[in-house]
């Protein structure tokens, strides 16, 4: 039997020391809910699994004094959702991690976790793109920030350097008018991988969109943001044809794989209809904002 | 292999355990604790047999280390009932038959609590949804989801009841 060992550090810097130390044997334990079933699988045999839920800075969420938000990365969909002012101020970003599993995996699963799994179809991904979430990564070789969208490389793997831990996310602060939505195709209602997943985060003032980000999920080797569906929105007045325009950029950005949740031809079909029915629902919610 | 030692706190009382660093919770709850009411279904988070509460968040054991208990509240099934007296749900759940071979019924109980004790008032829609992660392949769930309805609505009764003594 292969020696494992288990560390569970309160300090980041005891973290990234065990965890660079034991090279590519070692593994992140967050909610564990993507980890145990490939242990249990045996596609993993870690030597180490350094759980991070004993550091604070991992497991807090924090309003900042300019109104964003800083998220530990090993924060769970439930404890998110419990969270009084997260939920109001970005329900596209909860409603994505809250997507994710049954209520038992909420109470374990975190964005953390679904980001660095590195699957194309995370739900929580595309919504994070779309907030224009930066991560904090932290490593041997110091500390350093990146957009959400350029930490996946493809599918299972991500930009992350040997021995770097993903501390967390950082929301940025809201101006009044903006909202932002979530929305999956699944063949079924409730517990499956999203076939598209497509997130829009826009702002509106006096009807006019000045400001969105769209996030794209699970129609290319990683999630995407599409820069020009934002473009098409922008300037607008959400009206049909800067809609048609923007659908129209994100089934153009789409490089999907044919399997049996979806084939090419449905998917980029798809992520089109996603993308009008996502931002009428940010457009709703801006309104009351 | 060395075996790592684990104090927790199970259904109120002070425990602990010897464990490998990588037993799941439910390995060490139906092993070297004897709780044998938590069942292994999928041992990949899927059904919702082996499902615990972890200070009060619903999680399935089966997705957890055993080490990771230490220093935290778990929640099992065999802490539901008051001695004798079951908790109104299991005591609905045997009246109306929402159970047959009874694998799922220790997490259907175990994750209907957990609901129950966020909303008191569940509609239909949001019982499925919250049961989700709990798969049974005898009753077709509706039996399930009635018996969690009417309890919540004995529990309002009850509670109106109390309050106004």
């Amino acid at each position: 039997m292969t020696e494992i060992r288990y560390l569970a550090p309160q300090t980041l810097d005891e973290a990234i020391g065990a965890f660079a130390a034991a090279g590519s044997a070692a593994r992140i334990l967050a909610g564990g809910t993507d980890l145990l079933v490939q242990m249990r699988a045996g596609v993993v045999r870690p030597g180490l699994i350094v759980d991070i839920k004993k550091i604070p800075e991992m497991t807090g969420i924090e309003e900042t004094p300019d109104g964003g938000f800083r998220v530990g990365a090993a924060v769970s969909g439930m404890v998110l959702a419990e969270h009084p002012r997260f939920g109001k101020v970005w329900p596209g970003v909860l409603e994505a991690i809250n997507l994710i599993g049954s209520k038992q995996v909420q109470g374990r699963a975190s964005a953390g976790g679904n980001l660095c799994n590195g699957s194309p179809a995370g739900d929580s991904v595309p919504a994070m793109v779309a907030a224009g979430a930066m991560v904090t990564l932290q490593g041997p070789g110091g500390r350093r920030e990146l957009p959400v969208e350029q930490v996946p490389a493809g599918p299972g793997r991500t930009n992350l350097k040997p021995g770097e831990i993903l501390v967390g996310f950082t929301l940025p602060p809201r101006p009044p008018g903006s909202s932002d939505a979530y929305l999956r195709m699944i063949p079924r209602t409730e517990m499956d991988i999203a076939v598209v997943g497509v997130g829009v985060s826009l702002t509106l003032q006096g009807g006019v969109c000045t400001a969105a980000r769209v996030g794209l999920g699970a129609v290319a080797p990683t999630v995407l943001l599409v820069e020009p569906a934002a473009h098409a929105l922008i300037g607008s007045r959400l009206e049909d044809a800067a809609l048609e325009k923007a659908a129209a950029a994100c089934s153009a950005a789409c490089r999907p794989i044919d399997d049996k949740r979806g084939t090419i031809v449905y998917r980029t079909k798809v992520a089109a209809v996603l993308l009008k029915r996502t931002a009428a629902i940010a457009a709703r919610r801006a309104g009351g904002n | 292999m060395a075996k790592v030692h684990v104090t927790t706190t199970i259904n109120g009382e002070p425990s602990e355990f010897l464990c490998e660093p990588n037993d799941t919770m439910l390995d060490a709850l139906r092993g070297p604790l004897g709780l044998t009411g938590s069942k292994e279904g999928c041992a990949s988070g899927d059904c919702g047999a082996c499902s615990i509460t972890l200070d009060d968040r619903l999680v399935c054991s089966c997705l957890m280390l055993a080490v990771e208990a230490e220093g935290h509240e778990l929640g099992t099934i065999e802490g539901m009932a008051q001695g004798e007296k079951l908790h109104p749900l299991q005591q609905k759940f045997l009246e109306s038959a929402a159970l047959q071979c009874g694998i799922c019924t220790s997490g259907m109980l175990i994750s209907s609590a957990a609901l129950l004790q966020r909303n008191s008032q569940p509609s239909e829609e949001e019982v499925r949804f919250w049961l989700a992660g709990n798969l049974c392949r005898c009753t077709g769930y509706d039996k399930i989801v009635r018996a969690v309805l009417e309890t919540a609505a004995d529990m309002r009764e009850q509670g109106i009841k109390e309050a106004a003594q």
